[in-house]
């Protein structure tokens, strides 16, 4: 039984990170329908600037919220000068998230080499009634984190201007937003807090250009299962994922580690056969 | 010259400089221009599938896998000839990518791009897998000898694989161009642009959509067995997810909805690396990268797409608005130019 609320928890910390960066993920579909597939290498990236200034002798928390602010400057700007003059159709758009992937994956590997490195943790290694302190920090962190992005959307009129402009553009500019600058403020918000998922996952997994690859594809399949237009279904599901990947790699012995993504990527596949839209998302009409 | 009239010339001009160039270059050379073609085969089975009937694919390296595999195993566990691989493989590929394709019919978008990544991820797992070690070699794969020169031809063996290769990719284009020229074609766009509308006309949607899955799934199987041939080994490692996002990336270059354009996606599959490593060593996919997302900014709708409007900007401009449409005008204009 202790093993079993072992797997659980750390499905939880795990499945945390995968719910942020299905977060992320579905902040910028909600507003352009886009799919950033290169969403895991700028958490990547942002981990690496984060660490670089912990080794330059900055304290844990300073370096974690400078990395949170770079993050969003970046991700603005990476909105407004690559994604926004992209015109062409939805796979043009694709392949530029694409291209944008391989360079941010080649500038980390060329300024930091490919060797892995030790990411610290606000959490010392040790396990207090069988529970690690570390993957605690991780859920509890991710937890404050997706409640500050719910409090942001729900309570404050930024929130609800942004809320506004990936709903209803046209509606939005009637009413004096200013629907451009919402997108690239979502992009910015978004590349923060994949900045957080990758910083709480560094210490696990240490730190390496490739590291968010697979985080990249659960998260992927955690948004979907929990339905792509549907925020707090994405969270759902992004730990649902967390736990039933552990879950399968502990109990199913063939599986192993080897085979655990594709299993738990097959389950999910089976689930949004049954339910094409999601567990919570939307079923879209269409108007014929 | 009309453009109806000369696009026979210029296929038959291309068929000839192409047989012309293994002779004018080095073998190492032509193994390039053979992968070129390879990728060429692949991607003209996946721009039926995402160009011409709107599903996406993130998993066509695993058909390409599946290919390659199937002409391995048939030559190194059952001694088939090298060329009898191929029709096997188009099989084992169709069936493969048909069955893939009825359960895919529930899912659009990015589901259906989920559940393609997903077999792209499954697959090379699954050849690694030790129980199917006998067969599939496990991580270390299969070695294939390079087949002889036939008829005593005085060719080498990579001139004559690039010959045998470009035969096959010559028939196999003429096949697809037929294919969404007549009806299954004309079905398979409408589909793509408005399903509900070709469900009311009596297209039977999700027949297509799996058919379509399957032959796509064909193409890419057919260049996959080749590629075994050619490269002389298969390995877990070559057919990574990577693989597959090469193939979506090649087709949206190359251009979508083009038959054309799946000749330059292959070019650009091929030479853009070495390129890439030539101008960086240090960080060859920035600039892989860089030109990726340049590309786009160029040209949105490929290679084939920028050709297409280069041609029509140099035919001259279209009948002024002033004076009606007569039935010549109609006449001149080839049907994919009134099309939009």
């Amino acid at each position: 039984m202790d093993l079993f609320i072992q797997q659980i928890l750390a499905g939880l910390a795990v499945g945390g990170i995968y719910a942020s960066l299905a977060l992320a993920l579905v902040m910028i579909y909600q507003a352009t329908e886009h799919v950033n597939f290169a969403q895991g290498e700028m958490a990547m990236f942002s981990t690496y600037i984060a660490w670089s200034l912990i080794q330059a002798g900055f304290p844990y928390w300073a370096a974690f919220f400078a990395t949170l602010l770079i993050s969003f400057i970046a991700g603005v700007v990476i909105e407004r000068v690559i994604v926004r003059p992209i015109q062409g159709s939805i796979l043009s758009v694709v392949v530029v998230f694409i291209g944008l992937l391989v360079i941010l994956h080649s500038l980390a590997g060329w300024i930091y080499t490919y060797t892995q490195k030790s990411f610290p943790s606000p959490m010392p290694d040790m396990a207090v009634m069988g529970v690690n302190l570390q993957e605690l920090a991780a859920i509890g962190v991710t937890l404050v984190v997706l409640f500050l992005i719910f409090a942001f959307f729900r309570w404050t009129p930024l929130g609800l201007a942004m809320r506004a402009a990936a709903q209803n553009p046209e509606s939005a500019v009637l009413v004096g937003i200013h629907v451009g600058w919402m997108l690239a403020l979502g992009w910015g918000l978004a590349a923060a807090v994949g900045a957080v998922a990758g910083m709480m996952v560094a210490p696990k997994l240490t730190l390496d250009p490739s590291m968010m690859g697979s985080v990249l594809i659960y998260a992927f399949a955690g948004a979907l299962l929990g339905g792509i237009s549907s925020p707090g279904g994405a969270v759902i599901g992004g730990f649902a994922v967390g736990i039933l990947e552990n879950l399968i790699g502990t109990y199913v012995p063939v599986v192993g580690n080897e085979l655990k993504l594709t299993v738990a990527l097959i389950l999910i596949i089976g689930v949004l056969i049954v339910k094409p839209s999601g567990m919570f998302g939307q079923t879209v009409t269409v108007r014929v | 010259m009309p453009a109806r009239a000369a696009r026979p010339l210029l296929i038959a001009a291309g068929i000839m400089i192409a047989l012309a160039l293994p002779f004018l270059v080095s073998d190492y050379r032509t193994f390039q221009l053979t992968q070129v073609i390879l990728y060429a085969i692949a991607l003209c089975g996946l721009n039926l599938l995402m160009g011409f009937n709107g599903q996406v694919s993130l998993g066509h390296g695993a058909f390409y896998a599946l290919g390659a595999y199937t002409a391995a195993i048939l030559i190194d566990s059952f001694g088939f000839s090298p060329y009898l691989t191929v029709p096997v493989a188009g099989i084992v590929t169709f069936v493969a990518g048909y069955l893939f394709g009825i359960p895919a019919l529930r899912l659009h978008g990015l589901y259906l791009a989920l559940a393609t990544l997903a077999l792209a991820l499954a697959l090379p797992q699954l050849l690694r897998f030790d129980a199917f070690e006998p067969w599939t070699g496990g991580v270390q794969g299969i070695f294939i000898d390079k087949p002889d020169v036939p008829f005593g031809l005085p060719l080498t063996p990579d001139q004559w694989l690039y010959v045998y290769c470009l035969a096959i990719a010559s028939v196999m284009f003429w096949l697809a161009a037929n294919l969404v020229k007549g009806r299954i074609g004309r079905a398979l766009i409408a589909i793509r642009d408005n399903p509900i509308a070709s469900d009311a006309m009596g297209i039977d949607t999700a027949r297509y959509k799996s058919l379509t899955f399957g032959i796509s799934a064909l193409y890419t199987g057919i260049a996959g067995a080749l590629s075994a041939v050619v490269v002389n080994f298969v390995a877990p490692d070559s057919f990574d997810l990577f693989l597959s996002i090469t193939l979506l990336v090649g087709v949206v270059v190359g251009g979508l909805a083009s038959i054309s354009g799946a000749i330059y996606g292959g070019a650009f599959i091929v030479y853009l690396p070495n390129i890439a490593e030539k101008i960086s060593d240090a960080a060859p996919w920035a600039i892989y990268g860089l030109f990726l997302i340049a590309l786009m900014f160029v040209m949105p709708d490929g290679v084939a797409g920028l050709l297409k409007r280069l041609t029509r900007r140099l035919r001259g401009p279209a009948p002024t608005p002033g004076r009606p449409l007569t039935a010549l005008d109609i006449l001149k204009t080839s049907p994919a130019d009134r099309g939009d």
